[in-house]
């Protein structure tokens, strides 16, 4: 799942300075030079540029052929296909980070995908856009219907984002499945982190999106 | 193309064709008693001769060698001019000069592989323990005797490691052949409308094929060679019946729908009244000018014998273990033949052994044969493809 099919982001990139978007700059910032990454719905490539730009030996995985074929046209290593079919052909530890950018809430098993994620990867990155930020809430609050943003356009009844969570969620989520957070991040609506150490309640009302460093934590 | 009302005799004599098998309008390496070719079936074969192409010039450091493997009816002239055709070379859409696999940039070599009836050995070959043309007695040949005949040139050459090797359909079982066998020599791989083992289907069609050759009163059991003859109808239908599977449904509609053929009503006859009718029957007058009909047997059946996986211990990742090469795998939505599923089969193979592997699937109505036609699409990400290894192998030429 391509991030333009998910989220369409271009509004914000005229917001950012330089050719990197900011969430790509944060998760880029992430991973430490030299090390080989899988990045699952890479979409046209961007991150995987910016990632080469560092050193880092990146693949990816996209689900749209006309994706697939630009990354390919771009000299990336990069194959057609699906988060929730094909992460289990790759071994374990094959990969130091797999980053999930912006597609967790479209894969029809988040959690065998995130399950995935860390095995094949001693570490994941994942990012998704958080269902609890403050104007989703009003829209059904006060709107009365399905939540939609500049970065969510879609309607409820053609969307490809089909488990959308909070912030709060997936920390749960991470806990019940023995995830260790090691890095969290919320960002804003333009892709800025919330630079301030805030509680959680607060990232989960004023992070438009979340973005989490994870490794395998005990009894894993 | 279209205007043959039926099958025609060769316009060009047996002459032109058996002088090639010999003696090849192209480069020609010898290999003697020393340097048998150990064939899969256990027989050393020996003196043999690999008749090749090349483009371009070889780097100072020998990096920038790639290896085009030809498909099932394919040859070493994939730039130029074909000696007994008169045509324009196969694979021009994808090697020449502003092409993906550009001579000036690139040491481009084509070698007629082994069983082959172009100049490399095979059983319209003089076999010199006898003096006859080897017929049936030749050996039965493999897609892994292919590649092994071909490293033998390429040492023959003085190259360690192939920048790339290349090829689609059985020229792309050569190249995951060649990344098996000789993972270290190869530091790219492209490998196009191909796949890991021949499947039930396409066996079934080669023996339709096969079959159809031998059927052939003039086939004599292999031998007609010493009857001065060839089958001609065998291997034209044979042709025929491949051809079909090299195209798609949605495009010979598009090409020929019902369309007739110099009329406007029926004959009431067996005549070509339709236009693929007309354009098939072209197809394999024209394909027996140029191929020997045992040759076609014995490449059909090294097609039909591949199983890389079955060459592991079943397990296809295993063939590909630990291996460095880059790797490129290439699809198209309507071939039939190779379809994705088995693209992907390997690709996830390549996943599994965590190699270096990107895969496209292309959409063209054009099937099989896609892969020899003009698609924008598939050269872009060709050339891409051949850049960004070549960036990483630090190759460099004077259009840099």
């Amino acid at each position: 799942m391509s991030v333009q099919e998910v989220l369409p982001l271009n509004g914000l990139v005229s917001e950012q300075s330089g050719p990197f978007r900011a969430d790509h700059l944060l998760v880029a910032e992430m991973v430490k030079p030299g090390s080989k990454v899988l990045d699952v719905g890479c979409g046209e490539g961007d991150l995987l540029q910016l990632l080469e730009t560092r050193g880092i030996d990146g693949r990816g995985i996209e689900l749209s052929r006309e994706g697939v074929n630009r990354c390919v046209a771009k000299g990336l290593a990069v194959v057609q296909g699906d988060a929730d079919t094909d992460l289990v052909n790759y071994p374990d530890d094959a990969f130091d980070y797999v980053i999930l950018s912006q597609t967790l809430q479209a894969t029809r098993q988040p959690k065998v995908v995130l399950e995935n994620l860390l095995r094949i990867g001693r570490r994941a990155i994942v990012s998704f856009p958080n269902f609890g930020f403050w104007r989703m809430r009003l829209q059904l609050l006060i709107g009365g219907h399905m939540p939609r943003t500049e970065n969510l356009p879609a309607s409820w009844y053609d969307t490809a984002n089909i488990h959308f969570c909070t912030i709060k969620d997936f920390v749960e989520l991470c806990d019940e499945i023995h995830v260790k957070m090691e890095r969290a991040e919320a960002l804003d609506l333009y892709g800025r982190p919330l630079r301030l150490r805030l509680p959680w309640w607060v990232w989960n009302l004023f992070g438009e999106q979340g973005v989490f460093l994870l490794s395998r934590g005990q009894g894993k | 193309m279209v205007g043959v009302k039926s099958v025609p005799s060769p316009a060009i004599s047996a002459d032109d064709r058996s002088h090639e098998v010999d003696h090849p309008s192209s480069e020609v390496a010898h290999f003697g008693a020393d340097q048998p070719l150990r064939l899969d079936c256990g027989v050393d074969l020996t003196p043999f001769q690999i008749a090749y192409k090349t483009y371009g010039e070889l780097n100072a450091d020998r990096s920038n060698a790639v290896l085009i493997c030809h498909a099932l009816t394919g040859d070493q002239h994939v730039a130029n001019v074909h000696p007994v055709t008169g045509k324009p070379g196969w694979w021009e859409t994808l090697v020449g000069p502003g092409r993906p696999l550009d001579p000036a940039r690139y040491f481009i070599i084509c070698s007629n592989v082994i069983g082959g009836c172009m100049g490399s050995t095979g059983p319209a070959s003089i076999n010199p323990a006898t003096g006859k043309v080897w017929g049936l007695d030749f050996p039965v040949i493999t897609i892994p005797d292919m590649v092994r005949a071909q490293a033998m040139l390429i040492d023959r050459l003085g190259i360690d490691t192939l920048f790339a090797v290349v090829g689609g359909s059985m020229g792309g079982m050569q190249v995951l052949q060649w990344t098996a066998a000789y993972p270290a020599r190869v530091y790219s791989a492209l490998a196009i409308a191909c796949a890991t083992r021949h499947s039930a289907q396409n066996i079934a069609f080669h023996e339709l094929g096969r079959q159809a050759v031998m059927a052939d009163p003039d086939w004599h059991n292999g031998a007609y060679a010493d009857q001065g003859i060839h089958p001609h109808r065998g291997l034209a239908v044979a042709r025929m019946a491949a051809h079909i599977t090299y195209l798609s449904d949605a495009a010979l509609h598009r090409k020929f729908g019902r369309r007739m053929q110099d009329r406007e009503l029926p004959t009431f006859s067996f005549d070509a009244d339709f236009q693929v009718e007309s354009y098939l029957r072209y197809q394999g007058s024209s394909f027996v000018e140029r191929f020997d009909a045992n040759s076609y047997l014995y490449l059909t059946r090294a097609m039909d014998y591949f199983d890389i996986a079955a060459d592991h211990g079943g397990v296809l990742a295993k063939a590909f273990a630990g291996i460095q090469t880059r790797f490129c795998v290439v699809s198209f939505t309507s071939d039939w033949l190779f379809p994705t599923s088995e693209s992907r089969a390997l690709v996830h193979a390549l996943n599994a052994s965590s190699a270096r592997v990107s895969f496209a699937e292309i959409e063209t109505d054009r099937g099989h044969d896609a892969f020899l036609l003009d698609v924008p699409e598939f050269f872009d990400i060709s050339r891409a493809f051949l850049q960004s290894a070549g960036k990483a192998r630090g190759l460099t030429s004077k259009n840099d």
